[in-house]
């Protein structure tokens, strides 16, 4: 097999048809540039929405929960043990929701191999002051250098810095709703209260915007001792323990563990937002669904144009059959045009897939629900380029590979003799 | 004198559209250096024998030897390495490459026979269209140029790899008397100095006269 030989012929073949030879290349241009397109932006699309919930949720959250008890007193009580026992009304008993031995649990978790890092909250039911209004609200004392790290709360800071929450022990990252309700602006002071009925005046250091306006009008963030202090706590005091792990899917696993071990109620990631993973996969469902239909149509248009250069070449094909050229050979003539076609127009697809990337990527794209979300997400994964170009050269090939079979098959004698 | 093409017992049927037998128990020999021409009606079969020999119809019976070689029964790979070696075509209409160059179409036997180097079937080929007179044509794409010059580089082009035998299927039907002559004494030449087979089908008597042997067929037979 001389493949250099053949190649020529193809060549050839193709160079002087240029104009069938460029839409077919098209075709395919066209159809992996829109996979690499709806890939980059699908990917980034479920990147934002699944940032929107899930970098911010921990995969594991540690607290009190309140409910009833399950072992009732009656329950221990021997002479009914083996009686059917009825409780009506139960209520359940006040707890603390300070998580108990917080310091010693949070210095343990530490040390686990399977944690990348653990942070520490204490949530605080609150009233926001503003003139003769009181509006209900959220208080969530944080160590703010690990939030950032960990959950980047610095990216949902619309106004100011984080850097001046750490740096201003009075200061209070104030929810976007409650600072439109009340008229407040970076650097007024709000005055806050707990139920313990102590009073701050805390300056506004940053104004805080999640997307999710539920969350806005109530949640705001101040340093923990803050917190404490608002409450009339000492600093052992910690209502929530939030644990990100190395592995995401080992969540329920180990929250199950822990609810065990800790006596404490763990809400794993997955329990907590199911919905975000269906959404996520239906929409990479989507794209692939579309991206292969039009690698398909591309793939029929290959097909039609080298069945056509079939018939137009039957001569060629008996004069090189007829020279000495096998059917094999022949074949081989026909699958490198539809392969260099596939190559050709799969590379252009790429690059023209990545140039509308760029471009979407640079489109103005501004919502209120995402503050820090300037231009439309896109993101640009290597595998999605690989797969593109593999995709061309095989739908190309199986669309060459009919018609060229068609053509080992001539049988040079019945050409010459129809003329 | 040295057999070069040796055809015994040769029967073909025609299947469709009904079974008729085109070509009955047909054996004869061509030695080296002879110029044959195989005449006879349309619809006698002559240009089914000549498929026949020419190794590009395998739908028969009887045995075929090329070079005291038996073809008859050899895979297709096989046959086509035959043809590429040992046979050179030329038909009725010219059956080039129209998008190549006159010189590509030369060279592209013998570039698939692979035993030279590329400068050397250039060479060769270049020499092959002097022979022919048309060396002044060889950049020209080939649909560009005559008839004439057309079958010429068909001529050129069944050179290139010193086939044992030239075969034509009416290789003149198509030309004026002018380059019909020019063609015939071609083959003459080649046949008298290179000391080349050839065996032609041709419908024109003046053509086949000159010849050195005419096979008249009739029916699927030689009579």
């Amino acid at each position: 097999m001389q493949f250099r030989l053949l190649l020529s012929i193809s060549k050839t073949h193709l160079l002087t048809r240029k104009k069938q030879s460029i839409i077919a290349a098209l075709g395919v241009t066209f159809g992996i540039g829109t996979y690499i397109i709806m890939m980059g932006f699908m990917n980034g699309l479920n990147g934002l929405l699944d940032g929107l919930i899930l970098n911010r949720t921990p995969h594991i959250h540690l607290y009190n929960e309140i409910e009833p008890s399950i072992k009732q007193p009656i329950d221990l009580y021997h002479p009914y043990k083996n009686k059917t026992r009825f409780v009506h009304s139960i209520k359940p008993k006040k707890i603390q929701a300070k998580i108990h031995n917080a310091l010693p649990l949070i210095a343990y978790l530490n040390r686990q191999k399977y944690i990348i890092g653990v942070t520490t909250q204490v949530k605080a039911q609150s009233f926001y002051l503003g003139g003769s209004t009181q509006l209900n609200g959220v208080l969530s004392g944080i160590d703010v250098e690990k939030e950032k790290e960990l959950y980047s709360l610095d990216q949902y800071i619309v106004e100011g810095t984080i850097l001046d929450l750490k740096q201003n022990e009075k200061g209070i990252l104030l929810g976007a709703g409650v600072a439109k309700k009340l008229s407040l602006k970076l650097g007024d002071y709000i005055q806050v209260t707990s139920k313990s009925g102590e009073v701050q005046a805390l300056k506004i250091v940053g104004l805080y915007q999640s997307g999710m306006a539920d969350v806005d009008n109530v949640q705001s963030y101040v340093n923990i001792k803050m917190a404490q202090r608002l409450l009339g706590e000492s600093n052992d005091y910690i209502t929530d323990i939030n644990i990100k792990l190395k592995d995401m899917t080992k969540a329920p696993v180990l929250a199950k563990k822990m609810e065990e071990q800790f006596g404490l109620k763990a809400v794993d990631i997955q329990t907590a937002n199911a919905q975000f993973e269906t959404g996520s996969s239906i929409r990479t469902m989507i794209s692939y669904a579309v991206s292969i239909t039009l690698l398909i149509v591309a793939g029929f248009g290959i097909y039609n144009i080298l069945n056509m250069l079939i018939y137009e070449k039957m001569n060629d094909i008996a004069i090189l059959k007829a020279t000495g050229f096998s059917g094999r050979d022949v074949r081989y003539v026909f699958i490198s045009q539809a392969v260099i076609i596939g190559i050709v127009g799969g590379a252009l697809g790429l690059l023209m897939g990545y140039g509308v990337s760029v471009i979407i990527d640079n489109a103005k794209f501004e919502t209120a629900a995402l503050p820090t979300i300037k231009t439309f997400p896109v993101v640009y994964d290597l595998k999605y380029y690989l797969i593109g170009i593999v995709f061309a050269m095989v739908s190309t090939f199986l669309a060459g590979y009919f018609p060229s079979k068609k053509a080992e098959k001539i049988d040079p004698v019945d050409i010459i003799r129809g003329q | 004198m040295k057999t070069i093409l040796e055809a015994k017992n040769i029967s073909k049927v025609f299947k469709i559209p009904e079974e008729i037998q085109i070509l009955k128990d047909i054996s004869f020999s061509i030695n080296q250096g002879e110029f044959v021409s195989i005449m006879g009606k349309s619809g006698c079969g002559k240009s089914t024998l000549l498929y026949i020999l020419s190794t590009m119809d395998t739908d028969y019976t009887g045995e075929l030897y090329l070079d005291n070689q038996l073809v008859s029964g050899q895979k297709s790979d096989v046959l086509s390495h035959i043809r590429n070696q040992k046979i050179g075509f030329v038909f009725q209409f010219h059956y080039l490459l129209a998008e190549f160059t006159v010189l590509e179409n030369v060279m592209l036997p013998a570039k698939k026979l692979a035993l030279k180097s590329n400068e050397e079937i250039e060479h060769d080929a270049m020499e092959k269209l002097r022979l022919l007179g048309i060396d002044d044509q060889a950049l020209k794409i080939s649909s560009r140029i005559s008839g004439g010059q057309k079958q010429r580089v068909a001529i050129a082009r069944a050179l290139i790899n010193q086939p044992t035998i030239i075969m034509g299927d009416e290789p003149t039907g198509n030309l004026d008397s002018k380059n019909t002559n020019i063609v015939f004494d071609i083959f003459r030449e080649l046949a008298t100095e290179q000391n080349l087979s050839l065996l032609v089908v041709t419908h024109d008597d003046d053509f086949a006269k000159r010849t050195d042997r005419i096979i008249m067929m009739e029916d699927g037979r030689i009579v």
